[in-house]
């Protein structure tokens, strides 16, 4: 789960992370009434949407006068936000956050999350702030220098120092970082982040380190116990229908072709989106209908997956293991009833009860393709989604 | 011969009186596996599915002497039933459950660096050792004794695997689901290492997915340290980059983990790679005769 920059901030601020303190707002009312709160006579106004980018697309802008802030409010809420990150479709701005500007001397790169490979929490930091930090690596990798936290010692000094000399702060700076680092960790344990990222962290021109911009991923298994943070969820910014999913615990994300699948499993799900595509297929969308698959989730499932107008054929592939092949047979035939499937359907079975689904199916009278096997199912696939 | 676990294994179940633990353990004894005992925290029971329950793991250690356990209990608990297993002595902890916060496995994997055990998974299927002993929810008549370790990060994957080294008559020696969660307990190279250790095995079949660089970390492992053939397929060429995918860990982020990747590292590697799931079978048949 994702949290908008303001949001993050609030935590930061909570957390003791210098920030700027700043304001949202969604009228101009409220812009102007921000703007005189913060005082000053320079203004950042950002637009509030789960994507990096955004100042190139037009999101952030810095305002002189208050009539400037509520200008770039009003431009800014309600506009389709497209940057490299969102795809074409962008995502919606309805909120935004008003700030003081800064003066900048410059600017750093600073983020924690979970590294993989070492299964611990690492700290990464730039001296190329304000950079798209994977850019940075792939060019620059000495410029980028990395800490790992045993979860015995925790967060050590020493690291810390490592960080902060490696990018280059002046040892004027090195407490005010170390507080800030400090902060984060603690930030992020407990609010089970997945990740932290302050890009840019600068040093403004009167020697003061500040946390710019904030981003905050959080770990969706840890949710549970997240109960605050779980308020903070702003479903304009997920696709509906992966909520919707989600919801009745599906695992659906919708890709670009027209060959809808239908798998439990999710390694067998991408598996057959990859096969779709070896045979001269789209994939319309990854779907996992899970172990408990049951005859109602299934329907549901086509119900979903026809809510995308794309969709051209309907693969369904089925390893039956816990999930009982009849049961997703009845579920398949129950469905093409009831929801009035009008593309072509293509069924592959295999495993628990797989005579008793093949016949269900054959004696259903429906329309229904059976597939031999995986290369079969996907051949069929895309041979009737380029004739209908 | 097998790795991890044979017909002499004795398996207990944490979380043997919830609606998963009960039903698979249940399915588990059918199978022919040596469940000796459940564990359930002031279960208001003395048995069940005909074996004794106890409050600890250790208080079940200590009247059956097992050395596997299989853990069911949800997610909010299951670290702690890890590490609970890890302290009563048990060698092969294989947890089932799904949906484990993240900083509970990196503390989980920093505690078991002091215990002499192994952790699969978790969010996996499970082990198997066909013909002698299952420990975990896969569908046990689709495998067979035979000849072939399977390693996978997927569930249905394995069974394809699974189902397609039967049916060509190959069999399997052990087949280990190592679990799609992005910090867990063995790993392809744990497992490599073990096969190619084992007499019976004459080759490996390993299924990867998209996320983190275990099947790169595996390519190299078997370049240096593997004589048998290897045959892998890895999922996830046409997930879109910074997608989950289902599992906790198959995601592309920050253009690392991609399908692509793990293809080139495994080719370099010398092993045999299949695009499609459905050459898993054919392809291990031609490296390694029946």
């Amino acid at each position: 789960m994702n949290l908008h920059e303001y949001q993050s901030k609030q935590l930061f601020i909570k957390y003791g992370i210098p920030t700027p303190v700043g304001y949202i707002a969604t009228t101009r009312n409220e812009a102007k009434a921000a703007a005189e709160k913060i005082g000053g006579s320079v203004w950042v106004v950002k637009a509030q949407a789960h994507t990096g980018g955004r100042g190139k697309a037009g999101g952030v802008k810095i305002a002189k006068t208050i009539e400037e802030v509520q200008k770039y409010t009003e431009e800014m809420i309600g506009m389709t936000l497209v940057t490299h990150q969102t795809g074409a479709d962008g995502l919606p701005v309805s909120i935004v956050y008003i700030e003081p500007g800064s003066e900048i001397d410059r600017e750093i790169y600073l983020s924690i999350l979970l590294d993989r490979e070492q299964e611990m929490i690492s700290f990464v930091a730039s001296a190329a702030g304000g950079m798209d930090i994977e850019e940075v690596a792939e060019n620059e990798p000495e410029k980028i220098y990395k800490i790992a936290i045993s979860p015995a010692s925790g967060l050590m000094d020493f690291q810390i120092r490592q960080l902060a000399f490696g990018i280059g702060l002046h040892k004027d700076q090195l407490k005010q970082f170390s507080i800030i680092v400090k902060r984060m960790y603690v930030l992020f344990l407990e609010s089970d982040a997945s990740l932290i990222e302050v890009n840019p962290l600068i040093v403004s021109t009167t020697g003061e380190v500040i946390a710019l911009d904030a981003k905050i991923n959080i770990d969706s298994n840890a949710l549970y116990r997240q109960k605050e943070i779980v308020t903070y969820r702003d479903a304009s910014q997920e696709d509906a229908v992966e909520n919707e999913a989600a919801e009745n615990d599906l695992n659906y994300v919708t890709l670009d072709g027209d060959i809808a699948c239908m798998v439990n499993g999710a390694g067998l799900a991408m598996a057959t989106m990859d096969l779709i595509k070896l045979h001269g297929g789209e994939p319309a969308n990854f779907l996992d209908v899970g172990g408990g698959a049951t005859s109602d989730r299934v329907a549901f499932a086509f119900k979903l997956i026809l809510s995308n107008k794309n969709v051209r054929a309907i693969l369904v592939n089925i390893f039956g293991g816990i999930v009982r092949c009849d049961l997703i047979a009845e579920g398949v035939i129950s469905a093409v009833k009831e929801v009035g499937v009008n593309v072509p359907v293509i069924v592959r079975l295999e495993g628990t009860n797989v005579e008793k689904g093949r016949s269900l199916l054959k004696q259903s009278g429906l329309e229904i393709i059976n597939a031999a096997d995986l290369t079969d199912a996907a051949k069929k696939a895309v041979a009737v989604a380029v004739q209908s | 011969m097998s790795i991890l676990i044979n017909k002499d294994s004795k398996i207990i179940c944490q979380g043997i009186t919830g609606k998963q633990g009960s039903f698979h353990t249940e399915q588990c004894i059918e199978y022919g596996t040596h469940v000796v005992a459940g564990v359930t925290p002031g279960a208001k029971i003395d048995s069940h599915l005909g074996v004794p329950v106890f409050n600890t793991v250790r208080d079940a250690v200590t009247a059956t002497q097992a050395d596997v356990s299989m853990i069911y209990v949800p997610a909010p608990f299951a670290a702690d039933a890890i590490i609970e297993a890890a302290d009563a002595g048990i060698e092969l902890i294989v947890c089932i459950t799904e949906g484990i916060p993240v900083l509970d496995m990196v503390k989980v994997k920093a505690t078991l660096k002091h215990y002499d055990c192994r952790l699969i998974g978790p969010n996996c299927p499970g082990v198997i050792t066909p013909g002698e002993c299952k420990i975990g929810i896969m569908p046990g008549f689709i495998h067979q004794k035979g000849k072939i370790g399977v390693i996978s990060r997927s569930g249905t994957l394995t069974y394809e695997a699974v189902y397609q080294t039967t049916q060509n008559g190959l069999g399997q020696t052990t087949c280990v689901g190592i679990g799609g969660d992005p910090v867990r307990g063995m790993n392809f190279i744990d497992c490599l290492e073990l096969f190619e250790a084992d007499n019976e095995t004459e080759g490996v079949v390993m299924v990867g997915e998209i996320g983190g660089t275990d099947e790169e970390a595996a390519a190299e492992f078997i370049k240096s340290d593997v004589t048998k053939p290897v045959v892998a397929y890895i999922a996830g060429v046409t997930a879109p980059p910074g997608k989950r995918m289902g599992h906790a860990g198959a995601i592309v982020a920050g253009g690392k983990g991609t399908a692509k990747d793990k293809y080139k590292a495994l080719d370099n590697a010398g092993v045999m790679t299949v695009k499609s799931p459905a050459e898993l079978g054919s392809a291990i048949l031609e490296l390694v005769s029946k």
